[in-house]
């Protein structure tokens, strides 16, 4: 349905997007992941026609948006901050774009009533949007969205300004009210556990460059690059030298020998991820990519359900039995390449 | 050990309360009041009183003094009205200039605009003689463009081309001249405080550019509009200076009203009667002003970076905004310095034989007691009479404003009360302060500390709002901690408030020092003829015939200006934090 193609754009001299390409399909929720100033949001504002790119096309069901102008374009827009118009209440705000329409009094109550029902904000009507709480605000925000059927939702960090629980929650309703209402969906975020919640198809943007696109759980079985993989929090990244062949690698933690569908040559340096997740790996007797690593214990965390234990040498392990610190332990742990 | 420690803690505890200038008493208070309150209520209540009793006998209500009345208040609320549409004509585009884009001279422009509303009307007034008026620049320069241009199209008509701006636009342009600002900075802070994603938002939604203005970026910046409008209004509701200078003596506001009628009729209950009613107006207006104002700040304050132009349209509109502005503010400010430097016509006595060029004498002529002028003494005398009254207003608002922003940076809720009743001076028109003056004092006329003291009580509340934050600004921890270090009560005066008040000090007292300079309503009532200051020696150069006269003024006219704006660089000065040691 989207369609973004070969989007290049430059700020103050510096490249802020460089070749952005990527579909959205009907009913699907895609999200994009980056760290702060990736271009993220820049991207979102070149899609709603907010921003013009240097060069690329934007195209939706096949027709180029070049030229039209952001209210004709249909996409629905909510901001991490909300953006509510201070000056109206809950039912003007989200009655503004239906307004806009010049479509009737009464349908547009009609339709008010039945988005706020579903953003379970009934009976908020002639409250003034500043009275209400951040979630409660973030919920007339989706409301206005909504309520003009866009062909496309944006949502910018938009749970970004709350607190967790809320979130959580606000997360769960997101992607309920997304699933019932079908609406292809971007959803931008820097929360990687928020962006795995949400998404049918997760964007990794970096440096302005898509950096690595999938499902997510493919995602999470294969980083595929020691960015995504630091990025997403999957474990200890470090590099090795290949010694022999394609699969004995020296590390400053030993020589391990890697189960790699890559051709590496001798001598080439190549990022290895070790995940934390060890004692669950224990069980699978896969010799080849499980390694044994010691170290002193520098620090242990209580993770409800297993305790993060941090080495002196960087690896950190999540076991389901805390050691002491200071304890010297080895461990197993399952290292992959990363290319 | 623990014992001995605590005793210690509770005994700097009552230490520090009991020197420290900053936790008073009762009495403490009432002394921090006593003089702040017996001079307010000395110059400003009692005369107020006065005013006002002798408004309500029977010899001020005839029809002749009605009719008078309603010509003046019409005149009032016409100019006023007119001069504030103009001034958000050009006020409002320039705030959207200043609050969404970047452009070369950004802040030498937000500078240069700010300018006039500082400098003394009497200053803007000669600028705009100095353009526009009969002996300005534009005039003369058409009058002898025969001998300036000689192939000029003009030369073959028999009377030269002449030009003097309609005394009236004269007016409302000056007015525009130096209240834009006002506008500029109220409403591009508003400007820039209004996310750009609500309009994003809006256009989204189906909004296109002039619908997002209409129902959403209008509707945010009006409380901004309206309350930048209200106070452009009551400057030009109050405007006195321009309109006695410009205006030729053609056109009266209530204020120029006060003035004549106590100053040429000496009918001072007519006086009076207009000056109450006056205020009266002043109130309402700044009522309805603060009422709008404190709507503006509501949503949370973001500033938006602005863009450079992009579009031929946004290029277009910054290019030609950027050179007018330039062109309307450097035009008669530069003006006025030249005018005084520059002989554009024939001297006394030398009829028909014009010289042209540069000269100093105008300055010059400021030094010579010449037999049948308009003083009795060198005119350069203003200027030294002027900086003394300067100097005894600053010591004097400082006398009386110190206390009182002590007591105010921690008030009780019965100072909260006090607080407007201090402002309230700010609020009556300069003329009419004068005029209490004369109604309550007007047998210590010959008195040469009536000047002060009037202008002591325009300055007050600015000395006052300049001290206030920065002594509140100073946490008690601060002095507490010096005080558990070892300092007594004068080192902690010494080391902590001193350094931290000092360049407050010094703003307040540069405020009061450029006030008094510029201070012109209540000095021409007050002042004597052997006493001028410089914007009364101004106004009487202007007031007489010939071109010596008229040089003398603008040579005058730019002393003062000079003066103001070393002032206002002081004042930016101390008032920026950081910014150097003094």
């Amino acid at each position: 349905m989207l369609a973004v193609q070969h989007i290049f754009k430059t700020y103050e001299g510096k490249l802020l997007l460089n070749d952005i390409s990527f579909t959205v399909g009907a009913g699907e929720t895609v999200c994009l992941l980056g760290a702060s100033g990736s271009g993220k949001s820049t991207l979102l504002r070149i899609i709603a026609g907010l921003e013009e790119p240097d060069t690329g096309i934007v195209s939706f069901e096949g027709q180029d948006l070049s030229k039209v102008p952001p209210h004709r374009r249909d996409f629905g827009l909510v901001f991490q901050d909300y953006a509510l118009f201070p000056h109206l209440s809950v039912y003007d705000n989200v009655a503004f774009g239906l307004r806009m329409r010049r479509i009737g009094d009464d349908e547009t109550a009609l339709r008010v009533a039945n988005i706020l029902e579903l953003v379970n904000l009934t009976g908020f009507e002639q409250r003034s949007v500043t009275d209400l709480s951040g979630g409660e605000q973030q919920r007339v925000a989706l409301a206005r969205a909504l309520a003009i059927h866009p062909r496309l939702l944006m949502l910018d960090e938009p749970l970004g300004a709350l607190d967790r629980t809320l979130r959580e929650d606000l997360l769960d309703e997101l992607r309920a009210i997304l699933r019932r209402t079908n609406i292809p969906a971007i959803y931008v975020t820097h929360d990687q556990e928020e962006a795995f919640a949400i998404a049918d198809r997760l964007l990794i943007l970096h440096d302005g460059m898509i950096v690595r696109e999938g499902a997510p759980v493919d995602i999470w079985a294969h980083p595929g690059s020691a960015y995504v993989a630091e990025f997403l929090g999957l474990g200890k990244v470090f590099e090795g030298k290949v010694v022999s062949g394609n699969r004995k690698v020296h590390t400053p933690f030993g020589l391990f020998s890697i189960d790699c569908h890559h051709k590496h040559q001798r001598g080439e340096r190549v990022h290895l991820l070790a995940r934390p997740d060890s004692h669950l790996e224990r069980n699978e007797r896969r010799r080849s990519a499980t390694h044994l690593i010691s170290g002193v214990v520098t620090d242990v965390i209580f993770q409800q359900t297993h305790f993060k234990v941090t080495l002196d040498n960087g690896i950190y392990l999540y076991l389901k039995n805390a050691p002491r610190v200071g304890e010297k332990i080895t461990a197993r742990v399952k290292v992959e390449c990363l290319a | 050990m623990k014992l001995s420690l605590h005793h210690g803690d509770a005994k700097t505890q009552r230490d520090v309360s009991r020197f420290a200038l900053f936790a008073p008493s009762r009495l403490k208070r009432i002394l921090l009041w006593f003089l702040p309150i017996t001079f307010l209520a000395l110059f400003f209540f009692f005369p107020l009183s006065r005013i006002l009793s002798l408004t309500f006998t029977i010899e001020t209500f005839t029809r002749e003094n009605w009719n008078i009345v309603q010509r003046s208040l019409l005149f009032t609320f016409y100019q006023a009205a007119l001069s504030t549409f103009l001034t958000l004509l050009l006020g409002l585009p320039s705030a959207y200039l200043f609050a969404r884009y970047d452009f070369p001279g950004k802040t030498l422009l937000r500078a240069l605009t700010a300018i006039p509303f500082m400098l003394p009307t009497v200053v803007v007034a000669a600028s705009f003689n100095a353009l526009f008026g009969q002996r300005g620049f534009i005039n003369t320069i058409l009058q002898s463009s025969s001998s300036f241009f000689p192939l000029s199209p003009f030369n073959h008509l028999p009377h030269s081309p002449s030009f003097a701006l309609h005394p009236f636009a004269a007016i409302l342009l000056a007015h525009v001249f130096y209240n834009t600002t006002i506008v500029i900075r109220i409403v591009s802070n508003a400007f820039s405080t209004l996310d750009p994603k609500i309009e994003g938002v809006a256009r989204s939604l189906g909004a296109d550019t002039l619908r997002t203005w209409r129902y959403v970026v209008f509707p945010l910046l009006r409380p901004a509009i309206l309350a930048s409008s209200l106070l452009v209004f009551l400057f030009d509701f109050t405007s006195f200076g321009v309109i006695l200078l410009l205006g030729e003596a053609k056109y009266a506001t209530l204020e120029v009203e006060i003035y004549t009628q106590a100053a040429k009729y000496l009918n001072l209950p007519l006086a009076a009667l207009l000056s109450v009613i006056q205020l009266l107006c002043t109130l309402l207006f700044s009522i309805l002003y603060s009422r709008y104002a404190t709507h503006i700040a509501q949503h949370a304050p973001r500033s938006i970076a602005p863009l450079s132009p992009k579009t031929l349209l946004q290029k277009l509109f910054t290019t030609s905004f950027v050179l007018l502005l330039f062109v309307f503010y450097l035009l008669p400010l530069s003006a006025l310095p030249f005018r005084s430097l520059f002989r554009l016509e024939a001297d006394r006595g030398q009829r028909g034989e014009v010289q042209y060029g540069f000269t100093i004498d105008y300055y010059r002529e400021l030094f010579i007691n010449r037999r049948g002028s308009v003083f009795y003494v060198p005119p350069i005398r203003a200027a030294l009479n002027s900086l003394t009254y300067a100097s005894v207003t600053v010591m004097l608002s400082l006398l009386f404003g110190f206390p009182a922003a002590f007591a105010l940076a921690k008030p009780t809720s019965l100072e909260r009360i006090l607080d407007p009743l201090i402002m309230l001076p700010l609020g009556s028109s300069a003329v009419m302060l004068g005029l209490g003056f004369i109604v309550s004092y007007g047998k210590w006329l010959s008195s040469p500390l009536l000047v002060p003291l009037a202008h002591t009580l325009v300055a007050l509340p600015f000395v006052i709002r300049a001290l206030q934050p920065a002594i509140a600004s100073i946490p008690d921890r601060l002095r507490q901690a010096a005080a558990s270090l070892g300092a007594s009560p004068f080192e902690v005066w010494k080391t902590i408030d001193l350094p931290i008040l000092r360049r407050a000090t010094l703003a307040a007292a540069t405020f009061a020092f450029t006030i008094s300079l510029g201070e012109f309503g209540a000095t021409l009532l007050l002042s004597r003829p052997d006493y001028p200051t410089i914007p009364v020696a101004i106004e009487r150069f202007l007031s007489q015939p010939g071109g010596l006269n008229y040089g003398q003024a603008m040579a005058m006219a730019t002393l003062l200006m000079l003066l103001t704006l070393i002032g206002i660089l002081l004042i930016e000065k101390f008032r920026l934090p950081g910014a150097g040691e003094f």
